[in-house]
């Protein structure tokens, strides 16, 4: 039933169609609650294709061993393959040169891991860093944990009603004290695209550096770390239809090599002498201790599975649901948007007027509709459109119109009984 | 009034009925919900607030000869429906009933699988907010 040819159509495009891609996923073929699942959380974290599965299993029933410095046959198996993905998230961001990859555990660990080390190197007392409304906590605590150890302050740039930043304000607030401007590329919680390139020339015109969060952005658009020039990019592999526990820093190299090691211990290490140790090179110099093998071996596979795809096709698709989905639901009595950029990756973020969006999640898991309800670890952003939090559905390369249609019949029911 | 153990009783078979159709499940408990009594703007106090609720909860009691009595709000329905299964329950009782109470319904109503960990954890605060009033007025009456 599933597709397990991958490793031999990855130099290949597979042709667009979703039921021929739906395939590659087998997860998505169950029933929840007496329902076929309609799984809509990508946001959250995608689902794997078998491939990403099985190279799991084929790493630890064929090749586990630690990598780097093994003699034996196993560990070098396990090398090769851990340092090829490195070079295929190269390619994938068109980073200058695989060093500048550094593994972490996620997106929230790139972003501590700069805070740690360029920020406590780089920031102090009085100097600035900017963020905005619109940040996931990850992108907030990490800086404002700083800020109470540096004396930095931190400045937020505002939102529109319609989810996109103030450009102005952010114009307004930049100065030759801001030392850093973290930004994330897609809002999470809305969807928005961030004029990510502006911001970054604008920053570089005073001198700051510029990290992009691209958790959400990654796995939708085409992001070209050297076009958009950035100083920093941070995403996670399970986004990206990869495994869990695994994520991405980007540096530029001169940066990368001047910021003095997040953690200490093996593998980051050149020599160890009492008298004092010599840090490794970079990216090592990053990466202390056994790092996480068999998910990066693992990532491959998903990395492959997207540009076999082609990521033009996964945008179009994802837009074309989006778009659907959003005329669909807005005819329905009592729905509202939240965030109404008009450039948005395939996030609805929605209230149902007079119902909580956690009633409205228990409803559609009842649908066997899985969708994420809350302040989606955005609190700041709830409180500047003054709400809890929204029902927000999400799509990924493997939804289809029909189920979206699920998601607006269950919907136009939910409403009904409020409104 | 019937005791506690012949309400969670009636509670089970109520559920029963609706069988294994969750929809059906979530509707009614969202229906007993509505039919709560309105809360009393004046509680609406920080105070009253339970913390582990991942939704907001207000509890409010009064004591009248002998019996304690509940009244809460909170503002997601299927909450204020489990709540009202709570008091439905366990008000209007004495102390000592409600501080010995064993509510076995929760469980066999299959709670549980239909809010999630997350929410039983909500749940299982309530029931331990509404025995620590019971606890304090004890307390209170052995004290006179």
């Amino acid at each position: 039933m599933f597709k397990n040819d991958l490793d031999q159509t990855t130099s290949k495009h597979i042709p667009f169609s979703v039921e021929t891609i739906r395939a590659h996923f087998p997860i998505l073929h169950q029933v929840v609650n007496g329902n076929p699942l309609v799984y809509l959380d990508n946001a959250a974290t995608t689902q794997k294709p078998l491939t990403v599965i099985e190279a799991l299993k084929t790493y630890y029933s064929l090749d586990n061993a630690n990598i780097h410095r093994g003699a034996h046959t196993l560990a070098a198996r396990a090398t090769e393959q851990y340092e090829k993905t490195r070079t295929t998230v190269k390619e994938f961001i068109n980073a200058p040169s695989s060093d500048q990859v550094i593994f972490t555990k996620g997106t929230t660990d790139s972003i501590n891991l700069v805070a740690s080390t360029f920020g406590k190197t780089y920031i102090g007392k009085g100097d600035e860093i900017i963020i905005s409304t619109m940040e996931h906590h990850s992108n907030i605590v990490p800086w404002q944990m700083l800020c109470q150890s540096t004396g930095a302050i931190l400045k937020i740039i505002p939102i529109s009603d319609t989810g996109e930043l103030e450009m102005e304000a952010f114009s307004n607030i930049l100065s030759p004290k801001t030392k850093l401007v973290s930004i994330v590329h897609v809002s999470n919680a809305l969807g928005t695209v961030n004029p990510m390139a502006e911001i970054i020339q604008k920053a570089h015109a005073v001198g700051a550096k510029v990290l992009v969060d691209g958790a959400q952005s990654t796995s939708h658009l085409e992001v070209d770390v050297q076009e958009l020039d950035c100083d920093f990019l941070a995403f996670s592999a399970h986004k990206l239809y990869g495994p869990t526990g695994l994520g991405v820093l980007y540096g530029k190299r001169d940066i990368l090599e001047s910021m003095p090691p997040y953690q200490g211990g093996g593998e980051m290490i050149k020599e160890v002498d009492f008298e004092g140790t010599t840090y490794n090179d970079i990216p090592f110099k990053f990466e202390a201790g056994t790092p996480n093998i068999a998910d990066v071996i693992a990532f491959q596979k998903a990395l492959d599975f997207i540009l076999a795809v082609g990521r033009h096709n996964i945008h179009a698709h994802e837009q074309e649901l989006l778009q659907y989905a959003t005329e669909k639901l807005s005819t329905i009595k009592g729905f509202v948007p939240v965030g109404t950029a008009s450039e948005k990756v395939s996030v609805l973020s929605f209230l149902i007027e007079n119902m909580h969006p956690f009633d409205v999640g228990v409803m559609l898991d009842a649908g066997g509709i899985a969708v994420r309800t809350g302040h989606h670890c955005a609190q700041p952003l709830m409180k500047r459109f003054n709400i809890e939090g929204t029902v927000r559905a999400s799509f990924a390369v493997y939804n289809t119109k029909n189920e979206i249609d699920t998601l607006y019949q269950w919907i136009s029911r939910i409403a009904k009984r409020k409104n | 009034m019937p005791d506690i153990t012949t309400v969670q009783n009636e509670i089970i078979e109520e559920f029963d009925i609706l069988g294994d159709d969750r929809e059906s499940t979530i509707f009614y408990i969202m229906e007993l919900g509505d039919k709560l009594s309105p809360f009393p703007e004046e509680e609406r106090i920080d105070d009253n607030i339970i913390k582990g609720c991942q939704s907001k909860v207000w509890l409010a009691t009064r004591e009248e000869n002998g019996k304690v009595y509940f009244l809460a709000d909170s503002n997601t329905d299927i909450t204020k429906g489990l709540i009202s299964l709570l008091i439905r329950v366990l008000s209007g009782r004495t102390a000592e009933e409600i501080i010995s109470s064993d509510l076995y319904f929760i469980e066999k109503i299959g709670m549980g699988s239909i809010i999630g960990s997350q929410r039983s954890n909500g749940l299982t605060a309530m029931i331990k907010q509404m025995k620590r009033f019971a606890i304090a007025y004890q307390a209170k009456s052995k004290a006179l």
